[in-house]
């Protein structure tokens, strides 16, 4: 049990594998519950290429997880401002997260002015802006912009929301 | 048809002030988006798309076309003068071209890089027109069975020659064809993987998976690993060239075109191994090879006129077969069925006018870039100072807005995270995002193939090679598969040069911070045993990349033990 225990440490990746897994007998779940009556126009069916993918998934599963096991690790994006010196920061991406879910969340009701701004503020603030009143101000302007911008350019009328008429 | 007159329609039809006007804003917004550190011209094209698809068609790929350059513009900027590399294409560039700039000649470096593109780009194009209607008069003849070979070919290319992990690159794949599966199935009418949700019967939309894998991915991957001192940026006067640089540049831009071009229209080309090789040749090359590695001229104009000309030549597959064989070009085709265009060899046919537009202004755009961006290289070294929460939360901002503009539903935007936390995934755990995009892509194309040959031959397996041509490509993704296996063998026979024992792990402990000497160095020699292969397939490249590894012994060393590594999952699935 130790010896699995360590052999688990630090091999986060085996998730992935798990995932591939997932994904793999989600397909293979989904195309054995389509019916497919013989046709002679489509002798392949519905179900081919569904099968072959969900196979393809599994095998890269269970090799990648033995991959993992092995020692054999996958190779972190760099980027320009990308560090990978310091480990992954979730106090960053948690609320950048939730920036992005509140915008999901109130795009719909309180419209597109309002829930950009929050998710252009939010996200801003996450990322370790500090000037609250400065990154408001930005946010509203580009929410706003962007609102007119579609609507007058593009004609695509984005949802006002709560702001309805006023805008 | 006649190509020449063509052309010319479609220059006059990009040469009107309105389509002028597009292809300004394409190369501005292009350059741009491509200096800012962390957004690649794929990602421009992705962020770009919803808003285009109001346009006319027309007018949108006169603009892609200048974004398109621009990008790859931005993006050998941005490498020159910080000091790590964004895109894999402009890795190389950065090597010599950051050593020219911290060498106080960044305004050499910059010009080399603008004129060469200039160069590679006009020529890269021109052999698009004179080849693009060849592989449409070539394509045309070939029937079922031989495009899903060629798809496979392309899929499979893409998969196992790029990246450092085959195994994760089919694992990428398998994602990537399990998303494109999303939907009601276009002959039955079955639903697939919907789960009962009516929103998913027309499967996912392109523009929002697009956007989700890179820019919302990227977003948070950033995120997560911000570096927090803030870059040395060198400062950059307008770029110039004396006497000398010109006459250093112009052989190294013509032997980059030429290694650029054939690379970028080939299957899984990109321009990774031919801006290595342009590297290499211009090293080995030049009347001053001690300033190699101090900042040579050579090592800037070289590949990135090798970049450039490989995207034109990425343009040919595209165009002409509906093939996309970087990711940038794989946006594209999503516009142009989010257009309601039918890639493919008809193309040219039933889309001709537009697709000469498209072709002139990747003419007009290059010449733009030259005029822009010369005097305006200080603006855009400016533009990499943006304040970083403010680029990533813009990111952030323009893909939320973008993808919810498709169908003005906060549904997709539930998509856009979901995919976006796969994007995460797939940074962390090396998981190459190209061909996850090529499978949501080519997916439902290939299986519509896979089942017209059969429906053809009336269910019988042998309907998929009875075009001679579907026989050639299968030899060709046989050999594409086998020759890491037949290298391993080869390899095993002589003593081993050590090394091997190193199981597993590429390069993660290489560290990204002290810049382009290790990046690089480990960047093409996982491309290096295809190089050899596409040879043995009759490529046009004297492999000249096969001797290259043989000068850095333990780098050279440990990328072949992960490539052994990662061929053992290959062959068994």
């Amino acid at each position: 049990m130790t010896s699995l225990a360590s052999r688990l440490k630090g091999r986060s990746e085996l998730g992935v594998a798990a995932l591939l897994g997932a994904v793999g007998a989600l397909v293979l779940f989904d195309a054995a519950r389509l019916v497919v009556p013989y046709s002679q126009s489509d002798p392949v069916g519905p179900k081919a290429l569904p099968m072959i993918v969900g196979g393809l998934l599994l095998i890269c599963a269970v090799l990648l997880a033995v991959n993992v096991l092995r020692g054999g690790r996958g190779e972190a994006e760099a980027g320009e401002d990308v560090d990978l010196t310091h480990p992954a920061d979730w106090k960053t991406v948690l609320p950048l997260a939730g920036a992005f879910i509140a915008n999901i969340l109130l795009i719909d009701w309180a419209g597109w002015v309002i829930s950009g701004t929050v998710l252009f503020w939010g996200s801003v603030w996450a990322l370790g802006s500090r000037h609250y009143v400065r990154d408001g101000l930005i946010s509203l302007a580009l929410a706003l912009l962007t609102f007119y911008g579609f609507y007058l350019g593009l004609g695509i009328a984005l949802p006002a929301g709560l702001l309805e008429g006023i805008l | 048809m006649d190509v020449l007159s063509s052309l010319m329609d479609g220059f006059a039809t990009a040469l009107t002030p309105m389509n002028l006007l597009y292809a300004l804003i394409g190369v501005i917004l292009g350059t741009a988006v491509g200096v800012l550190p962390g957004i690649g011209p794929a990602m421009t094209v992705a962020l770009l798309l919803p808003v285009a698809t109001v346009l006319e068609p027309t007018s949108a790929f006169i603009m892609f076309a200048g974004i398109y350059y621009g990008g790859m513009f931005g993006g050998s900027t941005t490498s020159i003068l910080l000091n790590t590399p964004g895109e894999s294409s402009s890795v190389i560039t950065a090597i010599e071209g950051n050593l020219m700039a911290k060498a106080g000649k960044a305004a050499q470096a910059l010009a080399t890089a603008a004129i060469g593109s200039f160069v590679a780009g006009a020529i890269g194009t021109s052999l698009l027109v004179v080849f693009a209607p060849i592989v449409v008069q070539f394509a045309v003849s070939l029937g079922a069975p031989s495009y899903f070979a060629i798809m496979v070919l392309s899929l499979l290319a893409v998969t196992a020659v790029l990246g450092s992990s085959k195994l994760r690159g089919f694992a990428s794949l398998g994602l990537g064809l399990a998303i494109g599966l999303v939907g009601l199935d276009f002959v039955s009418g079955q639903a697939r993987l919907t789960f009962g949700l009516p929103l998913l019967s027309d499967g996912l939309d392109v523009v929002v998976i697009a956007v989700a894998i890179f820019a919302v991915g990227e977003a948070l991957w950033v995120a997560a690993h911000l570096r927090r001192t803030p870059l040395q940026i060198i400062p950059v006067g307008r770029p110039w060239m004396g006497k000398q640089d010109w006459k250093r540049s112009w052989k190294p831009w013509l032997r980059g075109t030429a290694l650029g071009f054939p690379f970028g229209a080939l299957p899984a080309g990109g321009a990774e191994i031919p801006t290595f090789l342009s590297y290499v040749t211009e090293k080995r090359l030049s009347k001053h090879p001690e300033e190699f590695g101090k900042g040579a001229i050579e090592g800037v104009a070289g590949p990135e006129a090798a970049n450039n000309a490989a995207a034109a030549g990425t343009l040919t597959p595209m165009l002409a077969l509906g093939l996309p064989t970087n990711a940038t070009a794989a946006v594209m085709l999503a516009a142009f069925t989010q257009f309601g265009i039918q890639p493919g060899p008809l193309l040219f046919q039933n889309e001709g006018p537009l697709v000469w537009a498209l072709i002139a202004s990747l003419f007009i755009g290059n010449f733009l870039l030259l005029l822009v961006n010369l005097p305006l290289a200080p603006v855009w070294a400016k533009l990499l100072r943006l304040p970083r929460p403010y680029l990533y939360a813009g990111i952030l901002f323009f893909a939320t807005l973008g993808a919810y503009s498709v169908n003005l539903q906060a549904f997709d935007l539930m998509l856009l995270l979901v995919l976006g936390a796969l994007g995460f995934m797939m940074r962390r755990y090396g998981l190459p995002v190209l061909p996850l995009i090529l499978g949501v892509i080519l997916g439902p194309r290939l299986e519509k193939q896979l089942r017209q040959a059969l429906q053809l031959s009336a269910g019988d397996v042998s309907g998929l090679w009875n075009e001679p041509i579907a026989v050639v490509v299968y030899i060709i993704v046989a050999l594409v598969l086998l020759w890491p296996l037949a290298a391993r063998l080869w390899r095993a026979r002589r003593p081993r040069t050590g090394g091997l024992v190193v199981a597993g792990g590429p390069a993660v402990d290489g560290p990204a911070v002290d810049g382009p000497a290790a990046g690089p160095a480990a960047a093409p020699f996982a491309e290096a045993p295809a190089v050899e292969g596409r040879h043995v397939e009759g490529g046009p490249v004297d492999g000249s990349g096969a001797e290259a590894p043989a000068d850095r012994g333990p780098d050279a060393g440990r990328r072949r033990a992960d490539a052994t590594h990662a061929n053992h999952g290959q062959e068994k699935s």
